[in-house]
């Protein structure tokens, strides 16, 4: 099923489209002490593809399991539109959901795999036939109806999976690491397959991942999670540019940090002296006046040779290793104690020696200072 | 292989001196068990099935009327020859003092067999000669029996070297004077009787430890580790407990006033205490006691191969909780319960001691007439054959049981 021509462009015309769920304060517990997601507030737009990512561990699950009716929150309600979700048992919700190794039912055919969810709704023998046929068309599959799951490779189960989540038509469907357990390509693939059914069907996905890369190409939003709270919810390119927090920063993408104190602060512009003694401006974030301070830098924002030229901070440094990339190389810059990575477009970019001594440094707005406290979960 | 050089040709000597160096290795390993295996396990079952058509009973101590037997077809009159052949056998059995080992196998097949031999070898000790040498006469005139055509066709049947008596038996069946296959009387049928209860014993007993094994299992296979271990323990507890002991327990548990039976008094479900002993009910709750690992452990290995997703997925599909079970979880087990259940009914097919000390006299399965045979009566040939008919219900079942495994794991 190919994509419709005229979408709405990806990212932010989901702002102002209505609420489908609501998680209202939002707190669980598995032992009655340590909260493993805590006062969690998240409302789910209808027809956008919001991926929860976070470090292992930070709740991401435990949300997708209390959406689904698998868990209970310990308090809190989740609403799906006026209505409350906690007394409803999970066949009841109507929510399709991918699992992680696909958990499809070894005992039956793909057919009657996909067929499942049609026979509990009681549906005729004709429809259902119909449908299973249009699922499996739906996910290219359309040779492999007789076959049994364990018959099939990773990426036909994980498009079965798929299949058999979609083919009762839920308008939200959940999906928890569906592409974990393939290899590189199979996932691109499948993350471009993926987006094109959200779009073509105009479902409502919630994506849990702890693939950054996977997370920005894939969302509408962005949530990221850690320690069992929402760091922050933004749409890939805010997040990927104007991290809220320094984790969230050092999460999502590749980052370059030093470490320092504040040194004077004017506005959103503080002055930071770094540990290695150099003084740098940055683009405050969530700082103070004064206090300890973490400068964060994306390693393609490094510039290094004869871009520096201008800039107000350069630093100096030696070139340890020069690593080719194809499209862009990786400059590693010793200094100040660190390993700073520099990323250049290969074409513009001729290769520095490794031993040399070298400049870099960035635009003041490049330079991102986080409070040190809240880079970890 | 022309072109293989004189190097490549060396090594591949090598490889194979080494490869059978290993393989001899190997064998030499597994030699002490296989030959274990061959004395306590091969040879006996072997010998059971030879016992259980191999008829040498008569054959050992009356030499010449075997001799005149079997060159007799059965059509007509029995040969003049038997009779001095049968008088001389009888007389000499009876200086060897080894008269009645004929005298019990004729008994088998002919109503008052054994007294008609003993009568008869009294008599003749009395006789020294046959006037005319006419025998038949003597011995009919000891009893007219031996003038019955069944009598000579049972003695001819019982001759050796073998006979289908035995097996026939072991299933209520016999062969008239004409060898075709026909029922016993109604009085005398009872092995069927017994198989049939053997059956229906281990039959309940398989359905009892799968209808309290089954939940048990799943709630081990879902329990935190140490509870599984303590499940694990708890359900292997009358392995490791003395037979006598255990039955001890139960009898104290099940007698008349026993605990059991107070408790239903007390909480009004009877009236008067209830008989729950040294009858089936004993019988079928002992061993089911016993065999409830059996049941628990391959259901447990299986339903650890379930994936919980699996049934999570059902409900998340639309399946309330009954049907994911009835649908997804259940019919992913059938492999545990075809397998718990094979492995119990074979068990319980061959239970011997457990019903003989907690059953009644119209509890008691096959293996106890086995050992009645073996103990009591030296019937070694009515024995074997009832050990080849539980033999053939097992090795049949256990086929259907590797089958079902095989399955598994080619599924
Ligand atoms: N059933 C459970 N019982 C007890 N603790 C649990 C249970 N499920 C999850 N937890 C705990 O809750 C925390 C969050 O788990 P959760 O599975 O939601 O994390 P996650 O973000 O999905 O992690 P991952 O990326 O590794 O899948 C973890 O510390 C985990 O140990
Ligand atoms: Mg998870």
């Amino acid at each position: 099923m190919k994509a419709p021509k005229n979408l709405p462009t990806r990212q932010s015309d989901f702002a102002t489209a209505p609420t489908l769920v609501t998680f209202e304060k939002i707190s669980k517990t598995y032992d009655g002490h340590t909260h493993v997601v805590k006062n969690l507030d998240l409302e789910i737009r209808r027809g956008e593809f919001l991926t929860l990512l976070g470090p292992s561990g930070s709740g991401k699950t435990t949300c997708l399991m209390m959406l689904a009716g698998f868990e209970v929150p310990t308090s809190g309600e989740i609403w799906h539109g006026e209505v409350p979700l906690s007394r409803k048992p999970p066949h009841e919700r109507g929510i399709g959901m991918v699992f992680q190794n696909y958990a499809l039912f070894p005992h039956m055919s793909i057919a009657e795999n996909i067929a499942f969810p049609l026979e509990v709704r009681g549906l005729g023998r004709a429809a259902i036939a119909e449908k299973v046929k249009r699922a499996l068309d739906m996910v290219r599959l359309p040779q492999i109806a007789d076959r049994r799951p364990n018959q099939l490779s990773g990426g036909q189960q994980q498009r079965v999976a798929l299949a058999r989540a979609l083919v009762f038509e839920p308008e939200l469907v959940l999906m928890d690491e569906p592409l974990g357990a393939l290899d590189k390509q199979l996932r691109e693939h499948m993350q471009y397959e993926i987006r094109s059914l959200h779009m073509s069907l105009g479902l409502t996905v919630v994506y849990v991942t702890h693939d950054q890369t996977e997370a920005l190409t894939m969302s509408d939003r962005i949530a990221v999670f850690a320690g069992g709270r929402i760091r922050q919810l933004a749409d890939p390119r805010a997040l990927y540019e104007e991290p809220a927090d320094g984790l969230v920063a050092t999460f999502v993408g590749e980052s370059n940090r030093f470490d320092g104190t504040i040194v004077s602060r004017d506005g959103d512009t503080a002055v930071i002296a770094t540990r290695g003694g150099t003084r740098l401006e940055a683009f405050a974030v969530d700082i103070g006046a004064t206090g300890p301070a973490a400068v964060i830098v994306r390693p393609e924002n490094v510039r290094i040779g004869a871009a520096v030229d201008g800039l107000r901070d350069v630093i100096t440094g030696r070139v340890v290793d020069v690593v080719y990339h194809g499209d862009h190389l990786q400059v590693h810059i010793a200094a100040e104690g660190l390993d700073v990575v520099a990323k250049q477009p290969t074409r513009d970019a001729e290769a520095p020696t490794v031993g040399s001594e070298i400049r870099f440094g960035f635009l003041s707005r490049h330079a991102r200072a986080y409070d040190p406290a809240r880079t970890d979960h | 292989m022309s072109d293989v050089t004189a190097a490549e040709r060396e090594l591949l000597r090598a490889h194979a001196r080494a490869e059978r160096g290993r393989r001899r290795n190997a064998f030499l390993l597994v030699a002490p068990l296989f030959v274990f295996l061959i004395f306590t396990f091969l040879v006996p079952i072997g010998d059971m099935l030879r016992r259980s058509f191999i008829d040498s009973d008569v054959a050992s101590v009356w030499p010449n009327v075997v001799k005149v037997n079997r060159a007799w077809s059965g059509e007509g009159e029995a040969p003049a020859a038997l009779w001095p052949a049968l008088a001389a056998d009888i007389r000499a059995s009876a200086a060897a003092d080894n008269v009645a080992v004929a005298a019990r196998r004729l008994n088998y097949a002919v109503d008052g067999g054994r007294t008609l031999v003993m009568k008869t070898a009294r008599r003749l000790a009395r006789t020294e000669s046959a006037p005319n040498d006419d025998w038949r006469a003597v011995f009919l005139d000891a009893d007219e029996a031996w003038g019955r055509p069944a009598t000579l066709e049972a003695l001819r049947r019982a001759s050796g070297p073998v006979t289908d008596f035995f097996l026939l038996a072991a299933l209520d069946l016999r062969k008239d004077e004409h060898g075709s296959v026909i029922a016993v009387p109604e009085r005398d049928a009872i092995y069927r009787t017994v198989l049939w209860r053997t059956f229906s014993v281990a039959g309940m007993v398989t359905l009892f430890t799968l209808l309290l094994g089954y939940p048990y299992a799943y709630l081990m296979t879902r329990a935190s580790k140490p509870v599984e271990a303590a499940m694990t323990i708890f359900v292997l507890l009358p392995f490791w407990t003395s037979l006598l002991v255990r039955t001890a327990a139960w009898i104290v548990l099940l007698q008349e006033n026993g605990v059991v039976n107070s408790m239903l008094v007390w909480l009004g479900v009877l009236d008067t205490p209830m008989r729950l002993i040294f009858n089936r009910v004993g019988v079928v709750v002992a061993m089911t006691h016993v065999l409830l690992p059996f049941m628990v452990l391959p259901l447990a290995a299986v339903m650890k191969g379930i994936r919980p997703e699996t049934v999570r997925a059902a409900r998340s599909l639309g399946a309330t909780p009954f049907t994911a079970f009835r649908r997804i979880y259940f019919p992913q087990s059938l492999p545990g319960v075809a397998g718990g259940a094979l492995l119990v009914f074979i068990s319980a097919i061959g239970y011997y001691i457990t019903p003989a000390l907690v059953g009644g006299a119209d509890d008691q399965m096959l293996s106890w007439f086995i050992a009645f045979f073996v103990n009591d009566t030296i019937n070694w040939g009515l024995a074997a054959a009832l050990g080849v008919v539980l033999l053939v219900c097992t090795t049949v079942l256990s086929i259907v049981y590797a089958k079902i495994v095989a399955g598994r794991q080619a599924g």
